[in-house]
């Protein structure tokens, strides 16, 4: 499964679009991670807990986009986006969503 | 008379650890740079050539925080409006790490170029107003390795 953020694959022709697809996921932050974060909060910096698990949450997101695409027989996701949004109060939605199609 | 004490050496420790933090960053910032400088990044839509090249989604993401100096002195300074210097630094920061982190990931396949490149920022909600500030910036896009 090619995952790409182009709109199209040089040297390959779409033989077949099969629509969009889309993967999401909904994570809440951890409460341990929450006071430790409030801690760095005063002397700043990067919050490692938080960049690992917006990460992960966003791998999911993809996986679930692929397995999507994989079901419409698709063999490329092209032009993925990525969006973020925040639900309500320690939790984010992430998004990843393209274009499923049959590349020859 | 403790909460005053409490709150001048949160802007103390803040401001100095802050400072501390932020000049070793850019130093690590500029040196990666460098090394990085063999990766280029397009934010074109269309790769500059169209050769069949093996490609790779990749990306790059940092969370950031402010400290409590910056807070105090930007919550100050909203109230006469402009710019917020000690915000731009830290956005800045955290854009170029996650460009970084990005092209470590695009050299790591052995890329030279990067296409069609995005910027997210989103802004993590914290549990109560006012909680955690926190900022996610992500760079992604799609890494040509050279045939």
């Amino acid at each position: 499964m090619l995952v790409t953020n182009l709109e199209i694959v040089p040297g390959k022709r779409v033989a077949k679009h099969l629509g969009l697809v889309q993967g999401s996921t909904v994570r809440s932050k951890h409460v341990g991670k929450d006071i430790l974060a409030g801690l760095k909060n005063i002397v700043g910096g990067e919050l490692k807990g938080y960049t690992e698990l917006l990460q992960e949450a966003r791998e999911e997101a993809t996986n679930r986009m692929v397995e999507q695409a994989k079901a419409v027989g698709a063999n490329a996701v092209l032009n993925v986006r990525y969006g973020t949004s925040s639900i309500t109060q320690g939790a984010a939605e992430l998004l990843a969503y393209g274009t499923a199609v049959v590349l020859e | 008379m403790w909460d005053l004490i409490i709150f001048v050496a949160l802007i103390v420790i803040g401001y100095v650890a802050g400072r501390i933090a932020e000049s070793r960053h850019y130093a690590s910032i500029r040196k990666r740079e460098k090394e990085f400088a063999g990766v280029m990044l397009f934010a074109s839509r269309f790769p500059p050539t169209l050769e069949a090249l093996p490609q790779q989604l990749v990306s790059g993401s940092v969370v950031v925080s402010d400290d409590y100096f910056k807070r105090v002195v930007s919550g100050l300074q909203s109230i006469i409006g402009g710019r917020l210097k000690s915000y731009e630094t830290l956005l800045d920061r955290a854009r170029r790490e996650a460009v970084l982190r990005m092209k470590a990931e695009a050299k790591a396949h052995g890329a030279r170029m990067i296409v069609n490149v995005k910027f997210e920022t989103f802004s993590i909600p914290g549990r109560k107003p006012n909680s955690v500030r926190a900022m996610e910036v992500m760079a992604y896009g799609t890494a040509l390795r050279s045939a």
